[in-house]
């Protein structure tokens, strides 16, 4: 857990993943027999088996941000967004830029709370005019949100567990699978919450047999939320579809299939809205055969992302499962 | 060159005109040949680093739908354009030359509702003199382009013309392409920007460049209310990226083409906001990715029959372009 409280706390908005990188490259380096960041920066570990299957397992590095466009006359900034983000979750909520300048996001107060967009919301870094707020920040530059990591018992909450949890996930698998039939590309993406860039050119490159993506999905637990059937706690979420991937039946068939051999808890997922890198990863080339293992999170996009310890547990023991065996898909 | 360039037709898609025109242009600079989808490339070999610069040669236009019995053409646009823009406007036919006006019912017949909202593409027409459906077919068929009539003009300090969005980066690549680098560098002039980054995709794919550089004409609002939308500033020097909705830059190309230009003293802006898309969105995620980056001259009222850009501008980006070239050629990034 000391890894995951690190890894969300490191700053990494989509195009700006290098220090994240750094981090995963240093707590893996030595459990693997080659790595190497490709030109989108993609961090490729690879761990060799036997040869039989060459895996994709895929997990981005990147966060929803902000970038500076404008600064005016009295030390304000106007941003744009990074990756997909409500306006609404982000009023009155804390930013830090790489260069650990922190700033709150705040709203025109006459701007119209009924149709609150990006081009409403500021943020203060506290300095009283141009001159200053530039010695800070510069346009261009790129900022997170900023928030802690909570243990609340059964569940932890902090930023970014979108994605770095999944990152969590295949640093725990790297280090702890032993034996294995197959060849294993841990790879972790960038760019993913701008438009999957990462992962398309990692794919072309590798050119798997099977890819497994490892994020974050929405809930349907919540008071008055939309109906989805995914719960928080109720174990891995194999995801059957979304906006811009269907599973594949066979590697649906696999993770099912040993998900029920070792008794580990899982879940279906079907998720209206959104996709994840499993879009671009199972059209790369001539195609790849591509599962997502989901992990069930409330509140994604905000500051205080949600999620069930029980659920990062299954979801390991299930890819630990998966990576050891051979099998024949 | 600009006025040729602005002047020639080439509607994403139809791009024949203004390919054959830069073709006669470029001809002994280099192995010049042209792709399936009909981008022009001009290899110039060398030993350093396998380079691509890129600029679009299409436009927005028209494409011909239907021919009316009374012999009105309708149309669809071709690319981004906005429908107030367009009643009333000449436009002319790239195959057969003939020319039109945009037409659309008088003030008078408008509804109150109407007069307040912008009209329909729907409800637009191109008016060719022609009575009937058989006489417009003898100058107009069914999928039939068209694009704004419109000249060039030179202002003194500004120049004002049709598609500058991206005649501006053509112009750019071929005087580029006049001088001799230590690159192994391709220029392509990329076909249908304007409707999804295609000419660049398959450029890209054939090319595999180690870095791209895309030269743009790209938005300028200069004369909005707040500064802060303004996205690009005419007379501020070329505009390098950072981020639009279809890439965000290298940050080490980034900064070497900073670097290069406070070196040189270039005069440059920062592209604000994160709208719109080019041909880098294309170029970085080819095969096995591309360190990409782009470098506009903002232009207003782009994707209009009046574009305009600030001549300083052109030059100070062409400057800066071959700057970023030579310092590519000696250091590693």
């Amino acid at each position: 857990m000391e890894i995951l409280k690190k890894l969300v706390s490191i700053y990494g908005p989509s195009g700006r993943e290098d220090m994240v990188a750094e981090f995963i490259i240093d707590n893996i380096k030595d459990y693997v027999d080659e790595i190497q960041k490709d030109v989108l920066g993609n961090v490729i570990a690879i761990k060799k088996g036997k040869g039989k299957n060459k895996i994709m397992l895929a997990s981005h590095m990147d966060q929803i941000g902000f970038m500076v466009n404008f600064i005016d006359e009295n030390g304000f900034l106007r941003f744009s967004n990074v990756g997909g983000i409500n306006p609404y979750s982000l009023l009155f909520k804390r930013v830090v830029f790489k260069n650990g300048v922190e700033g709150i996001i705040a709203k025109e107060q006459k701007a119209d709370i009924k149709e609150l967009s990006m081009k409403d919301l500021f943020i203060d870094i506290g300095v009283g005019n141009k001159e200053e707020a530039s010695k800070k920040v510069q346009v261009g530059d790129f900022a997170v949100l900023k928030s802690d990591f909570k243990d609340l018992g059964d569940v932890l909450v902090g930023p970014a567990f979108d994605d770095r949890l999944g990152c969590y996930i295949l640093i725990e698998l790297v280090k702890n699978i032993k034996d294995t039939d197959n060849d294993v590309y841990f790879v972790f993406t960038t760019q993913e919450e701008v438009g999957l860039r990462g992962a398309k050119v990692a794919a072309y490159k590798i050119q798997p047999d099977l890819a497994i993506v490892v994020d974050v999905t929405s809930t349907g637990d919540t008071p008055n939320c939309n109906k989805m059937v995914v719960k928080l706690g109720e174990g891995a979420a194999i995801k059957i579809m979304d906006r811009g991937f269907i599973v594949h039946p066979k590697v649906k068939d696999l993770l099912v299939s040993i998900a029920e051999e070792y008794n580990i808890k899982y879940q279906f997922e079907i998720l209206d809205l959104g996709t994840t890198d499993a879009a671009e990863i199972h059209v790369s080339k001539a195609g790849v055969p591509t599962g997502v293992v989901s992990i069930p999170t409330r509140y994604i996009h905000s500051d205080s992302e949600m999620v069930s310890k029980k659920d990062i547990e299954a979801a390991i023991n299930l890819l630990i499962k998966v990576l050891e065996k051979a099998f024949n898909l | 060159m600009l006025k040729k360039l602005t002047d020639a037709f080439g509607v994403s898609g139809c791009e024949k005109e203004i390919r054959n025109l830069i073709k006669e242009e470029v001809k002994n600079f280099g192995d010049v040949y042209i792709d399936k989808l009909g981008n022009l490339i001009v290899h110039k070999k060398g030993k350093g680093k396998r380079v691509m610069l890129a600029a679009h040669m299409d436009e927005v236009g028209f494409i011909v739908t239907s021919i009316k019995d009374d012999g009105k053409i309708k149309f669809a646009p071709v690319g981004g354009i906005d429908s107030r823009i367009l009643v009333s406007k000449r436009v002319v036919f790239g195959r057969t030359k003939i020319k039109g006006v945009i037409g659309y019912k008088p003030i008078h017949l408008q509804s109150e509702v109407e007069k307040n909202k912008a009209v329909d593409i729907k409800e637009l027409f191109i008016d060719i003199g022609a009575t009937s459906k058989e006489e417009a077919l003898k100058y107009v068929k069914i999928g039939d382009y068209a694009t704004f009539e419109s000249e060039y003009v030179d202002m003194g300090r500004y120049i004002k013309a049709k598609a500058l969005d991206d005649r501006v980066g053509c112009a750019i690549l071929i005087d580029v392409l006049k001088e001799n680098y230590n690159l192994d560098l391709y220029c392509v002039f990329t076909v249908q920007e304007e409707v999804g980054l295609r000419g660049a995709t398959v450029a890209a794919y054939s090319i595999e460049p180690e870095i791209g550089l895309v030269i743009e004409g790209t938005t300028c609002a200069d004369f909005v209310k707040d500064e802060k939308d303004f996205i690009t500033q005419t007379g501020k020097g070329p505009a390098i990226s950072v981020m639009d909705s279809s890439s965000i830059v290298n940050e080490r190309l980034f900064k070497r083409i900073i670097k290069v230009a406070e070196y040189y003293k270039i005069p440059y802006q920062l592209r604000r906001g994160t709208v719109g898309g080019n041909d880098a969105g294309a170029i970085h995620k080819s095969k096995v990715g591309c360190i990409t980056a782009s470098i506009s001259v903002p232009t207003r009222y782009i994707h209009s029959p009046i574009s305009m850009i600030n001549k300083d501008d052109y030059e100070n980006t062409l400057k800066l372009v071959k700057r970023v070239l030579e310092s590519l050629e000696k250091e590693e990034l």
